[in-house]
């Protein structure tokens, strides 16, 4: 035991000595908070566009006010013809053309029907969409206040509740994500490459002829990357309770015993990917496409895992992070307690088993 | 390039990475689940469920819950959506000329959340203007309001097919990681086992060394690009509108800021992990403040600034730009210059440190 303390205290030592990589481990998640928090907006602003005016009366003049006033466009340029709106497109200066067709006041007033054209950049497909609505909605407004004299014959209010999220804040959804992702990151890359350089430094023979057990070594080498992802899950979620008001709504033990689970789960898949290198720079691109990719792509933490063809959305059954993202949503910003999230919990801990018990296998059929 | 196990992860992950990530990184909402509460039960209620049912986007997942068990559906992660539809909306409509609906999202996603606010409220505007025509509640009487008919064209993608978005900026990102990871990674690796003080020690020039390393990850990573090509044109049909050579041209300038970058990486590195770690770091804020998932410009005025100074940026709007839209030189001959700036900064800078510390 007191061995093991040491080999414990060594590894400490080690990482502690490595101020740069200190550094990096607890600047991350704090950069990439802050980053995902305050950069990612999930809403349109600011947004370039071009007109061109084939009327240029009072009401093409109100709605160009309209589209202006609502501060989601700013108007880069007016046209002289639609023959300009490609080579515009192209240099990327603009996102939207509005055309408001001729003589649209005085088809307004007598055929009650004018008509605009709105041409979009769509390269960027779902800006286009959001672009377009914007447009329309804005223009609808104006309308229905034109219409306010005379008799409408039947408006339908539909009014939205967003729920668990009313400001659609993008934290909400990054506070989780990151967590999963720096754990992975701290847990899962760190331990595997500090072993595997073990390895690749000749190292590991003298520590196996050490009176220290194998288990105890593999032991040694995790305990302080626990620790270390621990503080690195609190300062996460500190921030996002400090910086963007992201409410804990259920229990904080629950939330602190699921977050244990995930950090052996990773460590456990650490260990499993250095038996398997022999290289840190091998553990590193497994670790880097294996774990790091899928944990952001394959998780349901950016893109939904519905909208993945079927094939995928198997795939992203078997990916731990998905079930851990799933949980600490559930827990912090729902408040549903362990009864909505027990199946979720006992996956992981197969997965953890599993892992465990290959890297055991694979451990001792080494040493022989 | 001797190590065995490399080469297929250079050349396979990639691969697999670029075919899994494209199909993964997609926002293009279908299935989205919905829970519709019809208190109603009358034909206008029913005209309008059949509605969402018949949508592409939505997957009706149950309409005889009530509202206090659609939520906790919601809860359980059942429902993206409810939609509640009060007791008397017909009558409502028919007498009063104004009807109510509610439509709760789970919005801890606000992307998603947003996006399907957004398919909901077509499908309910369309759903009102077309019973104003009709001879239900809301036919119109004699003289109608004003209307405007607004027609929309979406350029350059008009399925509005998210994958041709995701393919140039994940065939972006990793180029990147191709360049700067392998390269770093190597360079420390010499310094890590020693092999580089008898490098140190022979009449090679710093630079010519320094060559000598760098060119085989830039041809490697040349050759990814084409690779990418080649299967974002066959396995996702993307578009290729604008002139390749302008395309690899400036891959050829940005490849080098990257290398740049990397070898900077190797020089302020004692150990693969740090390398790798600092790799990560850069990464990581690179590809959030690029755009990649959300478009650059509604991003806060300072996160725009920093992106100036981000290779990845430029060449995921680049790339894109030439790849969809056709774009030609003179409409990125501001990134050109931009970009090799960076690269001849970076490049000297990094050459720069490595006399110093090696």
């Amino acid at each position: 035991m007191k061995q093991f303390l040491g080999f414990v205290k060594k590894e400490f030592i080690h990482i502690f000595r490595d101020v740069k990589t200190l550094v990096v481990l607890f600047g991350l998640p704090v950069a990439q908070i802050l980053i995902f928090g305050f950069v990612i907006r999930n809403e349109i602003e600011d947004v370039n566009i071009a007109i061109l005016d084939k009327s240029k009366d009072q009401v093409t003049f109100d709605l160009t006010g309209r589209l202006l006033a609502s501060g989601f466009f700013r108007i880069d340029r007016y046209l002289v013809s639609e023959a300009e709106a490609d080579e515009l497109f192209k240099t990327g200066r603009i996102r939207e053309v509005v055309i408001f067709g001729e003589n649209f006041a005085e088809k307004l007033e007598r055929e009650n029907n004018a008509s605009i054209q709105l041409l979009a950049d769509a390269s960027d497909p779902n800006s286009a969409r959001m672009i377009v609505s914007y447009t329309q909605a804005i223009f609808a407004s104006y309308l229905e206040e034109m219409n306010r004299e005379s008799r409408i014959p039947l408006t339908i209010h539909a009014p939205v509740r967003m729920m668990y999220n009313a400001d659609l804040k993008s934290a909400f959804m990054f506070v989780p994500g990151t967590m999963a992702l720096v754990l992975m990151l701290v847990s899962a890359m760190m331990t595997s490459i500090s072993i595997t350089r073990e390895k690749e430094t000749g190292t590991m023979e003298a520590l196996l002829v050490s009176p220290l057990r194998p288990v105890q070594i593999i032991a040694g080498k995790v305990t302080p990357y626990i620790l270390l992802s621990f503080i690195n899950a609190a300062i996460i979620i500190l921030m996002g309770y400090f910086i963007f008001r992201l409410p804990i709504r259920g229990s904080l033990l629950l939330l602190f015993g699921e977050t244990v689970l995930f950090i052996s789960l990773a460590l456990s898949l650490g260990i499993m990917i250095s038996t398997a290198s022999k290289t840190q720079v091998v553990a590193m691109f497994v670790a880097a496409f294996a774990l790091l990719l899928p944990t952001l792509l394959l998780s349901g933490f950016i893109f939904p895992v519905e909208n993945m063809p079927k094939i995928l959305q198997w795939l992203c059954q078997i990916m731990p992070p998905k079930y851990f993202i799933t949980i600490i949503k559930n827990i912090m910003l729902k408040g549903t307690g362990l009864a909505e999230v027990w199946k979720e919990t006992l996956i992981l801990t197969a997965m953890l088993l599993f892992f465990l018990g290959v890297s055991a296998v694979r451990f001792k059929v080494r040493l022989q | 390039m001797r190590n065995k196990t490399m080469i297929p992860m250079i050349f396979a992950l990639p691969v697999v990475q670029l075919v899994i990530l494209v199909n993964a990184a997609t926002l293009d909402m279908r299935n989205i689940d919905l829970i519709i509460v019809n208190n109603d039960h009358s034909t206008f209620s029913t005209e309008l469920s059949v509605r969402f049912s018949r949508s592409p986007f939505f997957t009706v997942v149950s309409n005889n819950l009530s509202a206090e068990e659609a939520e906790k559906e919601m809860l359980v992660n059942n429902a993206d959506m409810i939609l509640v539809i009060p007791q008397d909306f017909e009558k409502q409509a028919y007498k009063q000329g104004k009807a109510e609906l509610q439509v709760q999202i789970d919005a801890i996603n606000g992307m998603t959340a947003g996006l399907i606010n957004g398919y909901a409220m077509q499908i309910i505007r369309d759903f009102y203007i077309e019973t104003l025509g009709e001879s239900g509640p809301g036919a119109l009487a004699g003289q109608g309001p004003k209307t405007i008919s607004i027609d929309h064209r979406f350029w350059y993608n008009d399925e509005l097919n998210f994958k041709f978005y995701m393919v140039p900026g994940i065939l972006a990102i990793l180029l990147t990681v191709i360049g700067m990871f392998l390269a770093s990674l190597n360079l420390v690796r010499e310094k890590e086992i020693g092999t580089i003080e008898q490098i140190n020690v022979t009449p090679i020039r710093k630079y010519q060394f320094i060559i000598g390393k760098l060119l085989p990850f830039w041809i490697i990573s040349m050759f990814e690009l084409v690779i990418g090509l080649i299967i974002g044109k066959l396995l996702f049909n993307l578009p290729i509108e604008g002139s390749l050579l302008l395309l690899f041209a400036f891959a050829a300038l940005y490849l080098i800021a990257v290398l740049g970058i990397g070898l900077f990486i190797s020089t302020v590195s004692q150990t693969q992990q740090q390398a790798q770690f600092l790799n990560f770091f850069l990464l990581v804020t690179f590809v959030m403040l690029s755009g990649i998932f959300t478009p650059a410009e509604s991003m806060p005025h300072w996160a725009q600034d920093v992106n100036l100074v981000n290779p990845l940026a430029y060449f995921i709007r680049v790339n894109r730009m030439i790849l969809l839209k056709g774009s030609g030189f003179a409409d990125i001959a501001s990134d050109f210059a931009a970009m090799a700036f960076m690269a001849v900064t970076l490049t000297a800078l990094a050459t720069w440190r490595y006399r110093k510390t090696s």
